[in-house]
């Protein structure tokens, strides 16, 4: 049985404009030790997914269904003090903005002594020099001096650090990582991503690597979904999406994306802008952004269905078979160019 | 082709100052420190680095909305170094900037034809009536409806701010654009939109961009010729071909090798040197060489003592990186990384 198992779920938001449909049946499983990549722009739900999964939605204002099961339990239908003791204790969150998510006012230590405190009945020395221990463990220097730091006294890339110490204090099986490295330099980058991969060869802890970068998604992940205007357009193995990626939103995003492996002199644009939520297309959610679209695609919903040869690789798209392929075969050759890679 | 900028020797350098009413100045921030360039008509120049680097400062230096401490910018054959206000002005009719915040850059109370249009009235260009065509003009060519010219900025998405903020750089066909970050707050798809109009835009009314980003990618696809800045100082420039392809300087070797790769099989294969700490204090930067600290490369009693001059490569006219210990090979190796093999021996 997968450790994080989530079946056809829904969050809609009531707003004075109307119903806005955040997220439209997802379903995907989490097994441990492995790493799930969630690609997406902007209001693509992936976010709000994770949100949900965890019970940080507000639920006076969003309605919510389907099933979230934790280690076979019931989470939508969990009281609010139970949902407390699973998250930070077994599933842990990193946010995207660590400026914002650090209390400005309290020590470091202070901070991270009370995520232990609250979830283990230890004493503030114990819970004191588990502070400095996560600390180390992300590799914050001088670890026993620093944890009496403010927040503003640490950089950007330290207080992400600090984040995921946190995120990590209580050895969680499940984190959840939100744009974690978005903000970054891609040096610190590179160093956070090493930790993370590091900190899970040593915990095993499962990851959710929710970004729109196509790269980090190809570094860390061992499976991906690609998600689009509240709904999972594409889910396969990560060397099978980027080897043969299948949907035109996921070519788009392979197209549009500058590598320093590629010649090409034109980026590939996706035209217009991600659908609203309030007032989703009909049939496709992309359909009005996609070049290859016909008249069903306006009206029909396209299933997530497994490719022909592959039952774990699995999209929505209208399109016939062997014109993908046909339609791949030319982005591909165009995309890749010649010239040696520059790594 | 001939220059249109050239950057000798630029400082800048912040107080640091204790005290509410005697302020004192107890240090300097050397926010840039000796950087020299030049940028030929209808090139893009990319400026890459990790923040704090000194990149934003540099450009609103070349832009003169900051003063110099020293050095020499001379644009389109004028020294504009220490120029004032009302001289300047003229000036700014061939410079103009675009900023990386679309949401933070236009004035969110002023309707978007204004915004345009007021580089055309703070320079006193053409009636109301030509101003109102000349920025409807400027809206189709960025890719708007000119329809929306009555619209406030809080009614577009990310992208199209972006496309507002270019249309105002391009009211009165400016010589030079300054690029701080423009793309860095989009999603993909629309940053792709952002990066494809600025070439068009190139192509076009013959512009030359400074490009600055902390995505090597990105300036990788705009530029002709890079330089990579660590702690207000190049350590190394050259065409993107070059630079790209043969890294010299360990930090553009560390910069090149962190980016993520879009393909799994290619991203497994790498090397990758994945430098350690954060970029020291520009107050008090290391002796020497300033990225001796994190360099893997690093030999004692020669980068620590010894500051590098940026030197030319080897039968290249255009490519040149400040090092004792130039990387030799690219793609490298773990060896290459820590300049283990004979190299040793020509330590002193």
């Amino acid at each position: 049985m997968a450790l994080l198992e989530v079946q056809d779920l829904h969050t809609r938001f009531r707003t004075d404009d109307g119903v806005v449909k955040a997220v439209s049946g997802v379903s995907f499983e989490l097994d441990r030790g492995k790493t799930l990549g969630v690609v997406g722009e902007s209001g693509s739900g992936k976010s709000v997914t994770f949100l949900t999964v965890m019970g940080l939605v507000d639920r006076k204002i969003a309605e919510v269904e389907g099933s979230v099961r934790y280690d076979g339990e019931e989470l939508l239908r969990a009281s609010s003090s139970r949902l407390q003791k699973i998250r930070g204790r077994r599933i842990g969150m990193i946010f995207q903005d660590p400026m914002t998510s650090l209390n400005p006012v309290k020590k470091i230590g202070w901070q991270l002594e009370e995520a232990v405190r609250l979830h283990n009945d230890v004493s503030r020395d114990e819970a004191r020099r588990r502070a400095i221990q996560a600390l180390q463990e992300v590799e914050i220097p001088r670890a026993e001096t620093r944890v009496d730091d403010y927040p503003h006294q640490f950089s950007g890339g330290m207080r992400q650090r600090v984040m995921i110490a946190m995120a990590l204090i209580n050895q969680p099986e499940v984190i959840i990582a939100d744009e974690p490295t978005t903000a970054l330099d891609v040096t610190t980058q590179a160093q956070i991503l090493r930790l993370m991969k590091k900190l899970q060869d040593d915990h095993g802890a499962a990851i959710v690597m929710i970004t729109h970068d196509l790269g980090v998604v190809a570094e860390l992940a061992d499976d991906v979904l690609v998600m689009y205007g509240g709904r999972v357009v594409e889910e396969a193995k990560v060397d099978d999406l980027f080897a043969a990626p299948q949907m035109p939103y996921t070519w788009g995003l392979l197209g549009s994306l500058p590598r320093l492996e590629q010649v090409a002199t034109r980026l590939e644009q996706i035209p217009g802008q991600p659908p609203s939520l309030l007032h989703p297309p009909r049939g496709c959610a992309f359909n009005p952004r996609c070049a290859y679209v016909f008249d069903k695609c306006r009206a029909e919903l396209p299933g997530l269905d497994p490719a022909p040869d592959k039952a774990d690789h699995r999209y929505r798209c209208h399109l016939d078979d062997a014109e993908r392929e046909r339609i791949w075969a030319a982005k591909k050759a165009a995309l890749t160019g010649v010239e040696g890679s520059a790594a | 082709m001939s220059e249109l900028l050239v950057v000798e020797d630029l400082q800048k350098y912040f107080p640091v100052t204790r005290g509410l009413v005697f302020q004192k100045e107890i240090a300097q921030v050397k926010a840039v420190d000796g950087v020299s360039f030049t940028v030929e008509a209808g090139e893009t120049l990319g400026v890459v680095g990790e923040s704090g680097c000194g990149k934003s400062t540099m450009a609103r230096c070349v832009a003169r909305l900051l003063e110099p401490t020293g050095g020499k910018i001379i644009f389109d054959g004028r020294d504009i170094t220490h120029l004032g206000r009302t001289q300047m002005r003229p000036i700014r009719r061939d410079m103009m900037m675009v900023f990386q915040d679309p949401y933070a850059s236009l004035n969110a109370r002023k309707r978007v034809g204004e915004i345009v249009a007021e580089p055309l009235d703070v320079h006193g260009i053409g009636t109301d009536k030509d101003r109102k065509r000349r920025v409807q003009e400027l809206l189709e060519i960025v890719g708007l409806n000119p329809e929306h010219y009555n619209r406030f900025p809080h009614e577009f998405s990310g992208g199209q701010r972006q496309r507002i903020g270019i249309a105002r750089a391009l009211a009165i066909n400016p010589k030079l654009i300054i690029c701080d970050e423009p793309v860095s707050a989009l999603d993909v798809s629309v940053q792709a939109q952002i990066l494809n109009l600025l070439k068009d835009l190139q192509r076009d009314f013959d512009l030359t961009y400074i490009f600055i980003a902390h995505d090597l990618n990105v300036v990788r696809h705009v530029s002709d010729r890079v330089m990579v800045m660590y702690l207000g100082k190049p350590v190394e420039t050259g065409s993107k071909q070059e630079l790209y392809a043969e890294p010299k300087h360990p930090y553009s070797g560390a910069l090149l090798s962190a980016v993520p790769i879009a393909d799994p099989t290619l991203g497994r294969a790498r090397k990758q040197i994945v430098l350690t700490g954060d970029v020291p204090s520009p107050i008090n930067p290391p002796a020497a060489c300033r990225f001796h600290p994190r360099c893997p490369r690093f030999v004692d009693g020669k980068c620590n003592v010894d500051e590098p001059e940026l030197t030319p490569v080897a039968g290249s006219s255009d490519h040149s990186y400040a090092c004792h210990f130039p990387l030799e090979r690219w793609p490298m190796d773990e060896d290459e990384i820590r300049r283990r093999p004979s190299l040793a021996a020509s330590v002193d």
